[in-house]
C-alpha cells in the first residue's frame, strides 16, 4: 500500500507535520473494521485520524464514549488488544501504539457498539444512581444479590479476562541509582542533563516511547530543538540510564520504586528471547517527580459525548499527529493557555466556531489573535451542554447572570469537537505514594506537592510551574538540590530562550449548573455531579466516604481526570470552603501494571521449584509414583505391573514387617548443633533432657513452643563431647532453625552454640524389618552392627561403599530398623549398595504410603496430629516431659487450658464396619441420629487400612481417651454423609510392648 | 521497604523475617504465670516509634533489633539482637 494511498484514507490526516512516518503505512482493524495509520501513531490517533469518534460504551449507562485525552489519564478509550491467548482487556487506546496488523474490539458493549442493549439503562438511570449497590443489596433485601449478579455482571463492567495461559515472558530487574527522574519532558531533561553533566548515577524513565514530553505535543521551536539534543546528550553518558515505555508506578519506602517497562508491547508479539514487560525495582537515594499534569475537564450537560474533548489533547493530536479531529470546533475554557487550541486548529485549517469563557474580557493580545482568525470570543458566557447521540452536533452556549449563574435562552453552536479545559493538575500521585500530602494551590485552583516525607521533590509542572521556561528552571534547581544532598558539585546547563506563552491560570469554574443532562465527573465510572449532591444530602459527606458511596475515583484510571472536579461538586454540595477538604488517598500504581510483570519469572516450577533427594534419578528410573511434600519430592509407592495405590501399599508394607524394606528420608530436617554449650542449650529446646545423653547414643525428643504447645519432633543423637545432629519433620526444617537461631541470639547469648542446617549436605534412608541387620551386615565396613555392639538407639560410624556413614539404630516402623546418613554426594551409591547388599534377603523399595500405614499402626504423632493444638500429653508424651529442668513451654504448660485433664488425647480406633474406611477428619459422636447440635467428642486424625491386622484403622484425638477404650463410638462426616462405627483402642495397635525393634 | 543489617548493610525487606517485638524480656524460669502469659500472649500496638526483631533469613541468618517509625516507617537505628540482650533474672524478681 503506497503511503498516498494511506493518507487518503484517513480524511482526518493533514497533509504533512507530525512526528509520524508516513513511508510506513500500517493497517490495522477496530471491531473487524480495517484502517490505515502511520509508524509513530497511537490506536487513539489513527481512530481520530480515520474519522472514528464512537470508540467504547461506558461503564454503568452504556452511553457511547469516544476519547477524551491524549495520554494515561485516558477514561474512555478503553478497548481490548490482540486476539486468543494474549488478548488483553482494558486498554487505553491513547497510549497504545500502532503497529502493523494490530486488532482492536470495543468493550462493553453488546451486539454492537452503535447499537448496544444495555444502553437503556441510561433511561432507567432514575434507579441506578449513587449508593444503587449498597441500597439494593446491601439491606434487608441482600438475597437479592443472588439473583441479580449475573445480569449486572454482564451488563456493568469492562473487557472480558483472556481464558488462555500467557505465553510471553515477564522479567525482574534491580538496580540501584543516585537520582532517579520520572519524566522525560523539559523539566525531567533538565534535571536529568544537570545531574547527568555532574557524574551522578542517574536513571531517566519515561512513560512514552521517545523522551519530551508535552513539547513532542507543540509545533517545532527552541523548546522542542533543545530537548532533542539533550536527550541525545544524555544518551552519550555512561552515568545515565534511559529508559523508554517505562512507567514509574510506585513510590514506596526508604526510596524504592517500582517500574515496569514494556519491552514489546508495542510488536505483534515479543520477539526471540524477549521479554513482553520487565518489573524493575529500582533503590534510589534522591528522586526528582518530574511527571507534568493532568487537564481538568469542565462539568456541564452530557460533557461526554463523543467529540468532547480536552483542549490540550487536542492540541497534541493536531501537531504529534497531524490529526484534526473535527471539523468545526469550540473551544470552552477557562484560563489562557487553552486559547492556543483555538489558534492552532484556525491555524491547522479547522474552522473554529467560538471560544467560550466564563471569565469576563481577558487580555488584549489573545483577542487580537482570535479576531485575526475571525474567531468569535463569549467571554461571561458558558457551555451548558453538548448535544449529539454517537457524535457530536453541538454545545448549547449561555451567557453568565451577575451571580454566576447561566441565563435563558441558550444560544446552539453547531460543532463536531469541543475542546474543553478548566486547568492542569500537577500529577501528585508519586508523591502522595511516598507519603507527602499535596497541598491546595489557590492560584492555579488545584493540588501541589507538599512537604516531602522522602528524598524527593517534584519539579516543572508537576510542581505547578506550567510553563516551558519556569518548568525548564525549577528540573535544574531539582536536580541541584538533589545534588547537593547527594554531594556532587553542581554542573551548570544551557537552558534554551523560549517564547513567552499563556500560562494556565483558570478562573474558579468547575462545573456548570444546571439540570439539562447528565453532567460526568468520573467518566470511567459513569458518576455525575448529581450523585455526588445526592452521597452529601444522605450523610456521605466526607471525601473518602462519598468516593466509596458514588466509586469515583475507584475505576482503572483512579480518577486522574475527576479527583479534583470531585472535591469542588462536594464543596459546593456541602456548602463549605473548597480548602476544608483533602484529596483522597493515592495507592501504586499509578497506572494499570500487567499482573504478569509482577509474576515476573516466579510462575509455575519457578514459583514452586522441585526440591530432590540424592536418590531421586534411582525412584524414577524404579517407576516410582511421587508425591509432593512441601517443595520436595518422595516416592509415595512403587507399583508393580497394574498395581494400584492400595495394593502397592499393602504389598510394600507387609514385605517391611515380614522381611526387609528401604524408604528415602533424606527430606528430614537436620541441624548440626555444636559447642561447649550444646548439651545445656538442647535441653532448654526440647522438652525432654539431652545433657546427658551419651556420646554414641539417640534419643527420641520433643520440642514444644512457649505456648506449651507441641512443636515438632524427632531424634538428636551425640556424635561427641561438643556435637549433636537434630533431625526435624520435613515441614518445621526451616522453622525449628530460625527458632533455634532466635533463642541463641535474642534470650541466650551466653551459650557457647552454633547451629547450622545440613538437610541439604546429608542423604538418609531407612533400612527397616527384620531382615534388615543381616543387610547392614553385609553392606558395612569398619563397625559391628550386633545387637550387643549396636543397640537400639545406638548410633556408630562406619563405612559403606567406601563412603563414610552414621548409622543410626532407631525406628519409625516399629521393626528392627536403622537410619544410615551419608553425605548429599554419596547419597545414591550408598543406596544402591545397601539394595545390592539386601538381595538375599530380598530387599524392597517402600515409598510414604507404606512408611505412614506403620507409623499409624505403631500410634506414632505426625503431621496431622503435630498440629499446633496438641499438648504433648494429648500425644502421649507427657512422660516424655522433664520435671527437672525447665524448658521452652515448660511453664504454659500448665496453665489450666493446657493441663486438663479432659481435653482430647491420642487413641486408635478400628471401623467395626467390614470394608469401611474410617474417614479423614471425621467427627467422633456417641449417637450420630441425636438431635443437632450433637455432641463432638473428639475426631480422627491419621486414618489407613492395615494389612497386618486387616482392619480399617485410624489415629484420633478424643475427650477422656483413656476412660473410654473398649466402647463403641460413631466416626462421622456430615459432609458426605458417611458415618461408620468405631471401637476405640490403644493407638498402639502392632506391637505395643516394643519387642520387634529390641530384637 | 529497605531494612539496615549491622553485618549485611540496606537490604531488601524480602530477605528479613519478622519476629515482633524486642523489647521483651523472657520471664524467669519460675516467674509467676501472669508474667509468662504477659510475655506469650500480650502485645502492644505502638504508634511510632518501637523496636522490634528480625531476622536476616535470606542473608548473614543474624536476629537484629530494628528501631522503626510503625507510622512512617523510618527507621532509627539496628543492631544485633544479641548485644541488646538484658540478661534475665536467674531467679524471679517477684515473689509468685
Ligand atoms: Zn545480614
Amino acid at each position: 500500500m503506497s503511503a498516498a494511498k494511506a493518507n487518503k484514507a484517513q480524511p482526518h490526516r493533514s497533509p504533512d507535520g507530525g512526528r509520524i512516518d508516513r513511508g510506513t503505512p500500517l493497517s490495522f482493524r477496530f471491531d473487524g473494521q480495517s484502517y490505515q495509520g502511520y509508524a509513530g501513531d497511537t490506536l487513539a490517533s489513527a481512530l481520530l485520524a480515520n474519522g472514528v469518534k464512537l470508540v467504547g460504551r461506558s461503564f454503568k449507562y452504556h452511553r457511547p464514549r469516544g476519547i477524551l485525552s491524549a495520554g494515561v489519564e485516558e477514561p474512555n478509550a478503553l478497548v481490548q488488544l490482540r486476539s486468543g491467548a494474549r488478548h488483553e482487556p482494558n486498554l487505553r487506546a491513547t497510549v497504545a501504539e500502532l503497529y502493523d496488523g494490530l486488532e482492536a474490539t470495543s468493550q462493553n458493549r453488546w451486539p454492537s457498539l452503535a447499537f448496544d442493549v444495555s444502553a437503556i439503562n441510561n433511561v432507567f438511570s432514575a434507579f441506578l444512581g449513587a449508593g444503587f449497590y449498597y441500597k439494593t443489596f446491601m439491606g434487608p433485601t441482600r438475597g437479592a444479590w443472588h439473583f441479580y449478579e449475573r445480569i449486572i455482571r454482564k451488563a456493568a463492567g469492562l473487557g472480558t479476562a483472556p481464558t488462555l495461559p500467557d505465553p510471553d515472558r515477564y522479567e525482574k530487574a534491580h538496580a540501584h541509582c543516585d537520582l532517579l527522574v520520572v519524566g522525560g519532558g523539559a523539566a525531567g531533561l533538565a534535571a536529568a542533563l544537570t545531574a547527568g553533566r555532574s557524574g551522578a548515577r542517574v536513571f531517566l524513565v519515561e512513560q512514552d516511547n521517545e523522551l519530551g514530553g508535552a513539547l513532542l505535543g507543540e509545533a517545532a521551536g527552541a523548546g522542542l530543538a533543545w530537548a532533542t539534543d539533550a536527550a541525545s546528550e544524555l544518551a552519550s553518558l555512561p552515568n545515565v540510564r534511559i529508559l523508554t515505555r517505562t512507567t514509574a508506578f510506585g513510590f514506596y519506602d526508604h526510596g524504592v520504586m517500582g517500574l515496569v517497562e514494556r519491552v514489546a508491547d508495542h510488536l505483534p508479539q515479543p520477539g526471540a528471547h524477549q521479554p513482553r514487560q520487565r518489573l524493575w525495582t529500582l533503590r534510589t537515594k534522591q528522586v526528582v517527580i518530574a511527571a507534568g499534569a493532568h487537564e481538568r475537564p469542565l462539568v456541564f450537560g452530557d460533557n461526554d459525548i463523543p467529540g468532547v474533548m480536552l483542549a490540550g489533547a487536542v492540541r497534541r493530536y493536531l501537531h504529534r499527529w497531524a490529526v484534526t479531529p473535527g471539523e468545526r470546533a469550540t473551544v470552552f475554557a477557562n484560563h489562557d493557555e487553552a486559547y492556543r487550541t483555538a489558534l492552532d486548529l484556525a491555524d491547522a485549517g479547522v474552522a473554529v466556531a467560538a471560544v467560550v469563557d466564563p471569565r469576563p474580557v481577558p487580555g488584549g493580545d489573545l483577542l487580537r489573535a482570535l479576531a485575526e482568525r475571525g474567531i468569535e470570543h463569549l467571554s461571561n458566557h458558558v457551555v451548558v451542554r453538548a448535544r449529539g447521540g454517537r457524535h457530536l452536533l453541538g454545545a448549547e452556549v449561555a451567557a453568565l447572570d451577575a451571580d454566576g449563574n447561566p441565563t435563558e435562552p441558550t444560544r446552539f453552536i453547531s460543532s463536531d469537537l469541543l475542546a474543553m479545559s478548566g486547568g492542569w493538575n500537577p500529577a501528585v500521585q508519586l508523591h502522595a505514594q511516598s507519603g507527602g500530602k499535596p497541598q491546595w494551590d489557590s492560584r492555579l485552583f488545584t493540588f501541589v506537592p507538599g512537604t516531602s516525607k522522602q528524598a524527593e521533590r517534584s519539579a516543572g509542572a508537576a510542581a505547578g510551574h506550567m510553563t516551558l521556561a519556569s518548568a525548564l528552571t525549577d528540573g535544574v534547581s531539582a536536580a541541584g538540590a538533589a545534588l547537593e544532598a547527594l554531594g556532587h558539585a553542581l554542573k551548570p546547563i544551557d537552558l534554551p530562550a523560549v517564547e513567552p506563552e499563556a500560562e494556565a491560570v483558570p478562573a474558579p469554574l468547575w462545573e456548570v449548573y444546571t439540570r439539562k443532562g447528565k453532567r460526568f465527573v468520573d467518566f470511567q465510572h459513569d458518576v455525575t455531579a448529581k450523585d455526588l449532591d445526592q452521597a452529601v444530602r444522605e450523610g456521605y459527606r466526607a471525601p473518602e466516604h462519598a468516593k466509596r458511596y458514588t466509586t469515583l475515583g475507584m475505576a482503572t484510571d483512579q480518577g486522574k481526570t475527576a479527583n479534583v472536579n470531585a472535591l469542588e461538586v462536594l464543596a459546593r454540595a456541602r456548602g463549605e470552603a473548597r480548602e476544608k477538604l483533602a484529596q483522597t488517598t493515592f495507592r501504586p500504581p499509578y497506572t494499570p501494571v500487567s499482573l504478569g510483570a509482577f509474576g515476573g519469572r516466579d510462575v509455575l516450577r519457578h514459583y514452586h521449584p522441585i526440591r530432590r533427594t540424592p536418590m531421586h534419578a534411582w525412584h524414577e528410573a524404579q517407576g516410582a509414583v511421587m508425591v509432593e511434600t512441601g517443595l520436595w519430592m518422595r516416592p509415595r509407592y512403587y507399583p508393580r505391573g497394574n498395581e494400584t495405590l492400595f495394593e502397592a501399599m499393602n504389598r510394600e508394607t507387609r514385605h517391611v514387617r515380614e522381611k526387609v524394606g528401604m524408604v528415602d528420608v533424606s527430606t528430614l530436617g537436620k541441624i548440626d548443633v555444636q559447642g561447649p554449650d550444646a548439651g545445656e542449650f538442647l535441653n532448654r529446646i526440647y522438652a525432654n533432657g539431652f545433657k546427658k545423653l551419651p556420646v554414641g547414643k539417640a534419643r527420641y525428643g520433643v520440642m514444644l513452643r512457649e505456648d506449651g504447645m507441641v512443636f515438632d519432633d524427632g531424634t538428636c543423637s551425640r556424635l561427641s563431647e561438643s556435637h549433636y545432629l537434630v533431625t526435624t519433620t520435613t515441614a518445621n526444617a526451616a522453622r525449628i532453625l530460625s527458632h533455634m537461631e532466635y533463642h541463641l541470639q535474642t534470650c541466650w547469648p551466653d551459650l557457647r552454640v552454633h547451629v547450622a542446617s545440613v538437610t541439604d549436605q546429608i542423604a538418609a534412608m531407612a533400612i527397616a524389618g527384620p531382615r534388615s541387620r543381616a543387610v547392614l551386615e553385609k553392606a558395612v565396613e569398619g563397625a559391628e552392627v550386633s545387637n550387643e555392639a549396636l543397640p537400639f538407639m545406638g548410633v556408630v560410624h562406619a563405612r559403606i561403599a567406601g563412603k563414610p556413614v552414621i548409622i543410626f539404630r532407631i525406628s519409625f516402623s516399629g521393626e528392627l530398623a536403622y537410619e544410615v546418613a551419608a553425605g548429599a554426594d554419596h547419597g545414591l551409591a550408598v543406596w544402591e549398595a545397601l539394595m545390592e547388599a539386601g538381595q538375599d534377603s530380598e530387599i524392597m523399595a517402600y515409598g510414604t504410603e507404606a512408611m505412614a500405614v506403620m507409623r499409624i499402626e505403631k500410634g506414632h504423632a505426625a503431621g496431622p496430629e503435630l498440629s499446633g493444638q496438641t499438648t504433648a500429653a494429648d500425644l502421649g508424651l507427657g512422660k516424655l516431659c522433664s520435671t527437672k529442668k525447665p524448658y521452652i513451654g515448660h511453664r504454659l504448660k500448665e496453665r489450666p487450658v493446657t493441663a486438663d485433664p479432659h481435653r482430647p488425647a491420642l487413641v486408635g480406633l478400628v471401623s467395626l464396619e467390614d470394608n469401611k474406611r474410617i474417614p479423614g477428619g471425621a467427627q467422633l459422636v456417641e449417637d450420630p441420629k441425636a438431635q443437632a447440635p450433637v455432641p463432638m467428642l473428639g475426631y480422627a486424625t491419621s486414618p489407613t487400612y492395615s494389612i497386618t491386622l486387616n482392619k480399617n484403622i485410624a489415629l484420633g484425638l478424643l475427650k477422656d481417651g483413656a476412660e473410654r477404650m473398649g466402647t463403641t463410638l460413631y466416626a462421622t462426616n456430615p459432609l458426605n454423609n458417611t458415618t461408620v462405627k468405631v471401637e476405640v483402642v490403644s493407638p498402639h495397635f502392632f506391637d505395643p510392648e516394643g519387642k520387634r525393634l529390641h530384637a | 521497604m529497605r531494612l539496615p543489617c549491622p553485618w549485611c548493610g540496606d537490604r531488601d525487606l524480602n530477605e528479613f523475617g519478622y519476629g515482633g517485638d524486642a523489647t521483651l524480656q523472657r520471664p524467669a524460669d519460675d516467674a509467676p504465670m501472669k508474667e509468662w502469659v504477659d510475655y506469650v500472649f500480650f502485645r502492644d500496638n505502638p504508634r511510632g516509634s518501637h523496636r522490634e526483631h528480625w531476622q536476616h533469613i535470606q542473608g548473614c541468618r543474624a536476629w537484629i533489633v530494628v528501631e522503626r517509625d510503625t507510622l512512617t516507617h523510618e527507621i532509627t537505628g539496628s543492631w544485633p539482637a544479641n548485644e541488646m540482650v538484658v540478661a534475665a533474672p536467674a531467679k524471679s524478681e517477684v515473689t509468685p
